[in-house]
């Protein structure tokens, strides 16, 4: 049975914290140009441009059938190749943050997209009607009477997948950055007590997503009875 | 752009001189299907028990199912995968651990990424199962308890019979999902596709013929899962319902 020494934890908590800071700024970004880029990704597959809703569809698919480790790892090894021969970047510049909240947003949109889809579709269409009908223009009547109205309803999915990203977050370990988990990891590599730190981050992604989604549910059931 | 494309890489004899680089993917594939697939099979069994569990009329049975529920949807899935792969070896009796840790490397990377996909995913697969009891009408449990039948026949011959049916759509994503998180096992060293393709970039200095090819046999994986669960639910589709006949 093994020995537990919890002893490197409280000197390391600065350094963890640091990494927290960078999992949460990759969230928060992700999660805010995801759902903007989602919402415009929705618009366009329900649009009647034949093109547009092509290219979403397209587009969803595509980052829908590839696993996440796979479109981070483009992002990582290729895509500063890519810019930094196309606009001429100095050479092995760190874009390692950027290329990881570019990589979630792009990815996180094509499920955002499906919920504020989804979310659209289940406002009534009588809504779009009677906007219609006072002489709102299609653009008008989504951003006035459609769309705050499915937003409204979404909420609660819109955080779920956000608390889903956050966990996935722990995935920038292919590219060596330090989140929460790669801290958690390099200090338990460097201190021989890799069981202990696992450990711990296990625990602090559990509080941490457990409270959330609780948080999630009980704002959930009051807009169900609202 | 100064980039030379050069498809036929995967043709030329690898540096380590076992086979072809396609050799080297292939391997990756098949790890990728057999994990995938393994691991699939346990997640449905143990998600089909958890799944009732849940909603079983006893305070400690759900109790337990809903805790195993959360705590395999609140912890990252890497976390999980290195809680199985470094941690478990050390919390298991002296014996067993040693047993696992002198074992071939490749048997400890599949097996704990097995173990980590499948509980994993089980707790997932219960969910489906708990809303597919729980979408019955309870005039069907009722029925049953009133024809006589304990709970454990009420569940065998009415409520599992339909709930199965049911969830079979639903079930298709996260089957779908099983073959996607199994690149996460790349993390720990394991030769699956993903891996492979990391691999081949060091190696080939042909990052996008690699990575085009690897993400193109993921878009296969799920193009056939795709087909094939869409056989599955048109033949197990309940009459009456919505998506019916």
């Amino acid at each position: 049975m093994h020995d537990f020494d919890w002893s490197s934890i409280p000197n390391a908590l600065p350094f963890l914290w640091d990494g927290m800071k960078i999992s949460l700024e990759i969230t928060l970004s992700a999660v805010v140009f995801g759902i903007v880029w989602g919402t415009l990704l929705a618009l366009m597959r329900l649009s009647s441009v034949t093109p547009l809703s092509w290219f979403a569809a397209g587009y969803v698919n595509l980052f829908r059938a590839v696993p996440l480790v796979m479109v981070l790892l483009w992002f990582f090894l290729i895509v500063p190749h890519l810019l930094e021969s196309i606009f001429g970047f100095p050479r092995g510049s760190d874009m390692r943050l950027s290329s990881a909240i570019a990589g979630f947003a792009l990815f996180e949109a094509a499920y955002y997209s499906e919920i504020i889809r989804a979310g659209i579709q289940s406002v009534p269409k009588g809504q779009m009607a009677a906007a219609s009908a006072l002489g709102m223009t299609y653009g008008q009547a989504m951003r006035l009477v459609v769309l705050p109205q499915a937003f409204r309803n979404m909420v609660p999915l819109l955080l779920t997948q956000g608390i889903i990203l956050f966990q996935d977050t722990s995935l920038v370990y292919v590219s060596a950055l330090a989140d929460f988990f790669g801290a958690a990891y390099k200090v338990g590599d460097r201190d021989g007590r890799l069981v202990e730190l696992l450990l711990f981050a296990g625990a602090v992604y559990f509080v941490i997503c457990f409270t959330a989604s609780r948080i999630v549910r009980y704002y959930q059931n009051k807009l169900k009875t609202a | 752009m100064g980039y030379s494309w050069n498809w036929g890489i995967f043709l030329q004899p690898t540096a380590t001189g076992d086979g072809t680089y396609l050799g080297w993917m292939f391997y990756g594939f098949k790890v990728t299907i057999a994990l995938s697939l393994s691991a699939w099979f346990i997640a449905l069994v143990l998600g089909a028990v958890v799944g009732i569990l849940r909603t079983v009329p006893n305070k400690w049975l759900s109790g337990f199912a809903t805790a195993y529920v959360e705590v395999f949807r609140n912890i990252p899935l890497l976390v999980q995968l290195f809680l199985w792969y470094f941690v478990m070896p050390e919390l298991l009796p002296e014996k067993l651990g040693d047993a696992f840790k002198q074992s071939n490397p490749i048997v400890q990377q599949f097996l704990s990424s097995m173990v980590c996909l499948a509980l994993f995913t089980s707790a997932r697969v219960a969910e489906q199962v708990r809303s597919g009891i729980n979408s019955l009408p309870p005039g069907q449990k009722n029925a049953g308890l009133a024809m006589g039948f304990t709970l454990s026949q009420t569940y065998r011959y009415v409520l599992l019979p339909m709930a199965v049916r049911l969830i079979v759509p639903p079930l298709t994503s996260e089957f779908l999902n099983i073959f996607k998180n199994s690149a996460v096992c790349s993390t720990i060293g394991l030769l699956e596709l993903a891996a492979q393709g990391r691999q081949l970039v060091d190696y080939t200095a042909q990052p996008y013929e690699s990575f085009i090819a690897v993400t193109l046999a993921y878009l296969l994986i799920n193009v056939v899962v795709m087909f094939g669960m869409r056989w599955v639910e048109e033949h197990v589709r309940v009459p009456g319902y919505i998506g019916g006949k």
